[in-house]
């Protein structure tokens, strides 16, 4: 039978991890020269053949059917085969890609492109894990992108983009509710306004548990609302002034409370799930990061066709997604094939589509050609989507900072029961 | 003799990934990790551990659902067991029973919460007419602060897993003898069962309960769909910390491996400690003569409580097989308002990868772990000493060690050795997950085998190696083969092993079930889970019939 003796001794092991660990310590971060996306057709010489590992939050059928689509267009046209790594986070692909360079991995990482925004892509800048210098201004495509009158496609959450990820869509945030069970009229205009809601309608509106994305967000609406001086939040947080500044997000959170669904006890885990709660009839007002998220369930029939929505008229949060490619990718002009396909009018026309995933164009239509932007315009966006001058003002998101502070000081007073 | 080889072949495949593991967790849980700046050993990850919100509870939490899960599960096993086996009752309960094993435990949480929520199909075959509610309650249900619904949904889940282990070992303890002769004695059906049959049975299927309490203590699929989220079990805080983009976060999730196997630890002691009494109370009660032959309503509480587990799985998966092909569903309507294949249509196109993957590694790592424990337990019967005690705690190390943790440290030392992600690797990490399971499902019978079948062959002059293969091995075909089944269910359910070891680039039907899980579609997760269960169902369902088929002339070769 199984004898000790004959079993591998604990200290080898030890001695060899050790020396293992120790040597990948030394030999410390190494930046591989990739392809040039300024001379393309050379970029597109050694794609071919290439396979593109694409690691992108997978919780949506109507995204994971899109880039499936984008996948076939792309071995058809290019030779380029794309897989999509589902992530039910993408802090998942990050730790992956982190601790493939705590293992010295430089080259041939697991990762060719990344969907990402925000707190996670100023993580990776941060630790220089991004495929650099700057190549999203070069794609050919860029040529059609909107930058001037969408400050977020060079400014991700108050960290300079620098052409080290290509944007892919927009995002916005809008409310949804139910006109079969509340009256238009009786909407709340701000966040205040929610609370005053909420406590006439106690246990129909809830926030998903931060950190999940669209809770973080729900609590910086709040936030950048009732800053005193909201120019605060675009600099990095101030542990000195925090309490000040966030004060008044959390007195508001502390009335919000007793009136929660659940009176707080428990929370939705994402904006899907609150989807699917509005669905059931419990939740009276949820929101979304797509305006068209309303729309394409209603097209599903995830919702009843009698949804619509409503933004803040002093302004909602606003940012871009993007992709991005990993210093180590593996098939890095690939990526760059892949992330230039996702920015032309044709895929993002498609985009656009409420029937397909109904995520907002980041390209600009006077600079579009007649034929592109009547793609755009045939598009139909669908009963329960507000048109783009109904959206109201952008609120700027604040520094990744806050939004990981706030996240922390919410753990400490609603995180761990009581 | 290739015998010869089995147990340092299990030793290095078993042990060897868990203590690259372990070593990979418990130096950074102190401090030391010089890849990510840590040189010297401090007490400073533990600190960070002690100063988290709502960490005591979060241990209480897995602790008491490990302990309560475990009780419960053997109670009804017991007491199902005790009171209905050899009746024509259990026959038809087994195979109601059975088939949710294959179950994944992420698809009968869904299942379960959409049975048991505000919303959820009971409440809305009671509304209006009975509850008057036009629209759910606002009841705290799901992920109740007490975890109730997590533990329940762990005990529907573990009963299929212990009952099929009793089962396997049933064969070996003269059940029918013993019973005529309690009856004969004037013992009550349960009485008789417990004071004559159950000894000699719980030590057959104890590594098995134990094996309920590790994994229950540290479950994080269920615990994330069911359980308390303010704050979560343990186990799920860990996967959160070590996921976390921040490297600092990783020496604090390795603290709080450290932690959960104490939890874990401490679980199984507590648990020791009642085993114990429940064994000295059980003799009093067998030595006051007392015959207990009014234990009508208890044998029908353990059929009842059987009958409700099967139900409970039962009614969740025909709900999401509903939901599957649901449009649009509100409540409280008993049934969708429309029906659509849109769901189907638009996942069937995207299953063959994760299909081909899901079937090469489960097959390939339980041939492996079968192979690696025949070749064991063959030479134990070589050599006539059984497994040492240190062998044992090597051979269940994977089963008690918190996954997350040592999966972690696996991940590193797979990068630094420069192996690429790939199938080999994901096997040989499903190995350490499947073969305990396997050896633990086939150990039991194996031992007891009636050593006298092989005695009376060799008085007829048969070769050591004609008795394994003509007489052994024929007649032990059936826990073989449930066995190899379970070591299936094992690698289809794996999901933390296939995303950390597969660098996500090679996706099973769970894996992609529990990333679009994180989308919280029921419909999706209704053709998911339909797809997750048909695959080890099959495996079963083969143990079952191929025995069945193969001695149905032999009348002592039928078990139950």
């Amino acid at each position: 039978m199984l004898n000790p003796a004959s079993g591998i001794p604990a200290e080898p092991f030890v001695r060899r991890l050790i020396l293992l660990l120790a040597v990948l310590f030394l030999a410390g971060p190494a930046h591989a020269a990739g392809p040039d996306p300024a001379n393309w057709s050379e970029v597109l010489t050694s794609a071919r053949g290439e396979t593109v590992y694409f690691d992108a939050w997978g919780g949506s059928q109507n995204v994971n059917a899109y880039i499936e689509w984008a996948g076939s267009e792309l071995f058809k046209r290019y030779g380029v085969k794309i897989v999509e790594v589902k992530l039910a986070d993408t802090t998942d692909a990050v730790a992956r890609i982190v601790a493939e360079k705590a293992a010295g991995k430089d080259k041939g990482g697991s990762v060719d492109l990344i969907w990402i925004n925000g707190e996670n892509f100023a993580s990776m800048k941060r630790r220089r894990l991004l495929f650099s210098p700057g190549w999203a201004e070069k794609l050919p495509n860029w040529k059609y992108v909107d930058f001037e009158t969408k400050p977020t496609i060079r400014t991700d959450f108050t960290i300079p983009v620098d052409g080290l990820e290509s944007p892919w869509g927009m995002a916005k945030l809008v409310f949804f509710y139910d006109q079969a069970r509340t009256d238009p009229a009786t909407l709340p205009k701000s966040a205040k306004d929610l609370l005053a809601w909420a406590r006439e309608h106690p246990g129909r509106f809830s926030y998903p548990q931060p950190p999940d994305f669209m809770g973080s967000t729900f609590l910086k609406q709040v936030l950048c609302e009732l800053a005193p001086d909201p120019s605060v939040l675009q600099k990095p947080v101030n542990e000195i002034t925090f309490g000040e500044v966030a004060a008044p997000l959390f007195a508001y959170l502390d009335a919000l409370k007793p009136y929660l669904w659940r009176h707080g006890e428990a929370y939705p885990k994402n904006y899907l799930a609150m989807k699917q709660l509005m669905a059931d009839g419990e939740l009276d007002i949820i929101f979304a990061f797509n305006p068209a998220e309303a729309s394409g369930a209603i097209e599903q029939g995830q919702l009843p066709a009698t949804v619509r929505s409503f933004t803040f008229p002093g302004g909602t949060l606003a940012n871009t997604h993007f992709v991005a490619i990993p210093y180590n990718a593996a098939a890095k002009a690939g990526a760059l094939v892949l992330a230039d396909f996702l920015l032309s009018p044709e895929a993002q026309a498609r985009k656009q589509d409420p029937k397909v995933w109904g995520d907002p164009t980041v390209l600009a239509m006077s600079k579009l050609d007649a034929k592109d932007r009547a793609r755009f315009d045939a598009i139909d966006l669908g009963v329960a989507t507000l048109k783009p001058s109904e959206l109201g003002p952008a609120l700027p998101e604040p520094h990744p900072s806050w939004m990981e502070r706030i996240e922390r000081e919410w753990k400490k007073r609603y995180g761990v029961g009581n | 003799m290739i015998a010869r080889l089995g147990p340092p072949l299990a030793v290095l495949l078993l042990a060897g990934p868990v203590l690259c593991g372990l070593v990979g967790t418990v130096l950074p849980a102190f401090g030391y990790l010089p890849a990510l700046g840590g040189t010297r050993f401090t007490l400073a990850p533990m600190r960070d551990l002690l100063a988290e919100p709502g960490l005591i509870r979060s241990a209480l939490t897995s602790l008491a659902v490990a302990l309560v899960t475990a009780a419960a599960v053997l109670m009804v096993v017991v007491l199902f067991v005790a009171g209905w086996s050899g009746t024509r009752i259990f026959g038809r309960i087994l195979h109601l029973v059975s088939p949710l094993l294959s179950v994944p435990h992420a698809a009968a949480a869904f299942g379960l919460a959409f049975l048991i929520a505000p919303s959820g199909m009971i409440a809305r075959l009671l509304s209006p007419w009975l509850t008057g509610w036009q629209r759910p309650p606002d009841l705290l249900i799901v992920n109740d602060p007490l975890a109730l619904s997590m533990t329940a949904g762990l005990i529907v889940k573990e009963i299929p897993f212990l009952l099929l282990i009793t089962l396997a070992a049933l064969p070996q303890v003269k059940l029918a003898e013993t019973r005529a002769l309690a009856a004969s004695l004037g013992y009550g059906r349960i009485a008789g069962f417990l004071f004559g049959v159950w000894p000699r049975l719980y030590r057959q299927i104890r590594l098995a309960v134990f094996a309920v309490i590790a994994f229950s203590s540290s479950v994080v699929d269920v615990a994330q769909i069911l359980g308390p989220t303010l704050p979560p079990p343990l186990a799920v805080r860990i996967v959160g910390w070590a996921n976390d983009p921040d490297l600092a976060r990783h020496f604090l999730a390795a603290a709080g491996a450290l932690l959960q196997l104490g939890v874990t630890a401490l679980a199984l002691i507590v648990w020791l400690f009642f085993e114990g009494l429940a064994g000295v109370v059980t003799r009093r009660l067998g030595q006051s003569g007392r015959r207990w032959r009014g234990d009508a309503v208890l044998r029908r509480s353990g059929l009842a409580a059987m009958v409700a587990t099967a139900a409970a799985v039962g009614a969740g998966l025909a709900l999401l097989s509903i939901w599957s092909v649901a449009g649009l569903w509100q409540f409280p309507e008993t049934l969708p308002h429309s029906f659509t294949a849109s769901a189907w249509i638009r996942t069937i196109p995207q299953i063959a990868r994760p299909l081909g993957i899901t079937l090469a590694c489960g097959l390939l790592s339980t041939l492996l772990a079968i192979a690696v424990t025949l070749l064991c337990l063959t030479r134990e019967l070589q050599t006539g000493r059984p497994a040492g005690r240190w062998a044992l705690t090597l051979l269940y190390l994977p089963l008690i060690v918190p996954e997350a943790a040592f999966l972690f440290g696996l991940q590193i030392f797979f990068l630094a050795a420069r192996a690429e992600p790939g199938l080999p690797n994901l096997v040989l990490a499903h190995f350490v997950f499947v073969m305990p399971y396997v050896f633990l499902a086939l150990s039991g019978p194996w031992r007891a085998f009636d050593r006298r079948h092989e005695a009376i062959a060799a008085g007829l002059g048969k070769s050591r190696r004609t008795i394994l293969f003509s007489i052994r091995l024929p007649m032990l075909l059936g826990p073989i083969l449930t066995a190899a089944a379970v070591g299936f269910a094992v690698s289809v359910g794996q999901y933390l092993a296939t995303v950390m070891i597969g660098a996500g680039r090679l996706p099973t039907i769970t894996t992609e079930a529990v990333a679009l899980a994180a989308g919280g579609n029921r419909r999706v997760i209704g053709v998911y889970a339909l797809l997750q269960m048909l695959l080890p169902a099959v495996g079963f369902a083969v143990a079952i019939i191929v025995p069945a088929l193969l001695f149905r002339r032999r009348r002592a070769m039928r078990a139950g």
